[in-house]
């Protein structure tokens, strides 16, 4: 028999089952990935053919572009003030509901249903309007002898009430904490007790090493998920709202590309993302090794 | 272990957390009341209750856009969204299948690119995408939203199928085969039917992405009649201003409704789901 027939015997059927998959990942991955680092080097608008400009698009984006700039710088901020407060607040409340307390399933539910629907344009249109110099916000706060104002409209505040959205959607981490807190087996806390260690020792020296798989994952996770944020963008603040300050990095790509037909542009736009994302994913695999413990 | 019986710890912690969920749920909740509150009361009153209760804002949004009224908007997303759960089902329980149980070529050379793909942000495959289906003419059909899920595209319910398959005895399949199926059948008759729990997550997960998707359906659809209800709301702040936030109150309200009711009535499997995969939410 010879080998093509041998390979085919031995893979016809996984083909079979995997043709779907395997078609998706190449016409919907594959090639668009090949093709998207081709025309980040053209300039190319749709209508006509990509017109090879080489380096051109990369240069541009970091020495001549101060919109892109302002992307990255508005991006990191999102992205590194947003996710380490949402996770902390996400431990602080799977601790907190973790042990003695009543109704679990309820509070879990209810802390859960924020970022169940948070994502979704109708909360970006109610944040728009909570925040707005009529919203809800301004009446909650002026008790306490605070001016009314578009916290939207300022560009020293319009960046922070997206991290708040943000960070309201904590529920879906908090849920894989207390699964995590869950398995960790009781013995050790009763162990350390018995030995003399207080809540805050047993805290830092058992829950905390035996979470870091959890934290570890939850962290990779979010931080990608953060980098491609743009629906409350794209809702709240509009085209980058004041003075970009809400100017998320794939807002700024939707805008060069669909807004601009500046699709080479966006296409090297894309290829940066990627390296970002790329990088700080490794950075935290590579780190693992010294902070995150497996159980064996 | 816990607080001595009748100390007033839990009675504490009880109280926190009703507070707690208080400030989570009021920006919800205060949507909600304003939507059944007559304009003039909406941006005087910080308070849940309305003071008069109206359903103006109901019956005035539901009317929509140029004529489209609101609920041939969600006939469009229900059309949308139950095929993305039949494509999504269909194919990722195949490809999961050929992971979990099959043998074939470099396996854990593919089985690694479909974790790697998890982590792949779209944007990278956006544009030449976007070219594609406009050379192929699909702009402005729901073919661009609706093809990759029959083809796989969403890496993550295969893995979570993966993993439930693994869980399966694998004495299931070899009873079968010793009654003469081959793995097709094995496949349609034994997996699939055991596969329900991670089906009925899967679905639940595709409803709740593809309804709240807004960033394909905003590049790809702008023909009226065949608006989603996500893209309906934001092309009624655009039309209307600032003047009838009611309208969009009431609106929204409803576009959130079968999301809600989604998680009232599965919560344990939406729970399970995120904690044993860690899907996003």
């Amino acid at each position: 028999m010879s080998i093509i027939s041998r390979w085919w015997k031995r893979n016809k059927v996984a083909l079979l089952f995997l043709s779907p998959w395997l078609l998706g990942l190449l016409t919907l991955s594959l090639i668009p990935m090949m093709v998207s680092l081709y025309l980040s080097f053209t300039n190319y608008n749709l209508f006509q053919s990509p017109d090879w400009v080489g380096m051109t698009n990369y240069i541009n984006l970091f020495t001549n572009d101060t919109r892109y700039a302002k992307a990255l710088e508005v991006t990191f901020i999102y992205v590194f003030v947003g996710v380490p407060l949402q996770l902390t607040l996400a431990l602080a409340l799977a601790m907190f509901l973790n042990r003695g307390l009543a109704g679990l399933e309820l509070f879990r539910g209810i802390f859960y249903i924020p970022s169940l629907l948070g994502p979704s344009v109708a909360i970006a249109l109610l944040w728009r309007k909570v925040f707005g110099s009529d919203g809800l916000f301004n009446q909650l706060v002026a008790p306490f002898g605070i001016e009314p104002r578009s916290w939207i409209g300022d560009p020293d505040t319009s960046l922070l009430t997206l991290i708040l959205l943000h960070v309201w959607q904590f529920g879906s981490p908090m849920v894989i904490f207390l699964a995590g807190l869950r398995q960790i087996p009781k013995d050790y806390y009763e162990a350390a007790s018995i030995d003399g260690a207080g809540r805050i020792s047993s805290f830092f020296r058992i829950t905390i090493p035996m979470l870091t798989p959890i934290i570890f994952f939850n962290l990779v996770m979010q931080i990608i998920n953060a980098f491609q944020a743009f629906t409350s963008a794209f809702i709240v603040g509009g085209n980058g709202g004041v003075l970009d300050s809400t100017l998320f990095y794939t807002l700024y790509l939707f805008i060069a590309g669909f807004n601009n037909f500046q699709m080479g542009y966006a296409s090297a736009m894309a290829w940066i993302l990627l390296l970002i994302i790329g990088f700080f994913t490794a950075l935290f695999f590579l780190s693992s090794k010294k902070w995150v413990h497996y159980e064996n | 272990m816990h607080a001595k019986k009748g100390g007033w710890i839990p009675y504490t912690k009880l109280a926190v957390a009703v507070i707690g969920s208080y400030v989570m749920l009021y920006p919800l909740l205060w949507m909600l009341s304003a939507s059944f509150k007559p304009k003039s009361e909406i941006f005087r009153d910080a308070g849940l209750l309305p003071k008069t209760v109206t359903l103006e804002n109901y019956i005035n949004g539901w009317q929509g856009i140029g004529g489209i009224s609101f609920g041939h908007f969600f006939a469009n997303s229900f059309f949308l969204v139950i095929l993305a759960i039949i494509g999504n089902i269909l194919t990722c329980s195949m490809a999961a299948y050929a992971f979990a149980r099959l043998d074939f070529s470099m396996k854990k050379t593919f089985f690694g690119i479909m974790l790697a793909s998890l982590m792949l942000p779209h944007h990278v495959t956006l544009i030449p995408q976007y070219v594609f289906f406009f050379q192929l003419k699909w702009i402005d059909t729901y073919l661009p939203l609706l093809v990759p899920k029959f083809l796989a595209a969403e890496a993550f319910f295969i893995f979570l199928m993966v993993q439930f398959i693994r869980g399966l005895p694998y004495e299931l399949d070899q009873a079968a085969t010793v009654d003469g199926c081959g793995p097709i059948q094995t496949y349609t008759r034994i997996i699939f039917p055991l596969l329900l729990p991670a089906l009925v997550t899967t679905a639940i997960f595709t409803f709740i992405w593809t309804w709240n998707d807004f960033f394909s359906q905003l590049i790809y659809i702008s023909n009226p009649q065949k608006l989603t209800v996500t893209l309906a709301l934001r092309s009624f702040l655009d039309s209307m201003g600032d003047s009838s936030w009611g309208y969009l109150f009431a609106m929204s309200v409803l576009s959130l409704l079968p999301i809600f009711l989604f998680f009232v009535f599965s919560q344990r499997l939406l729970i399970e789901g995120i904690s044993t995969t860690g899907l996003k939410g």
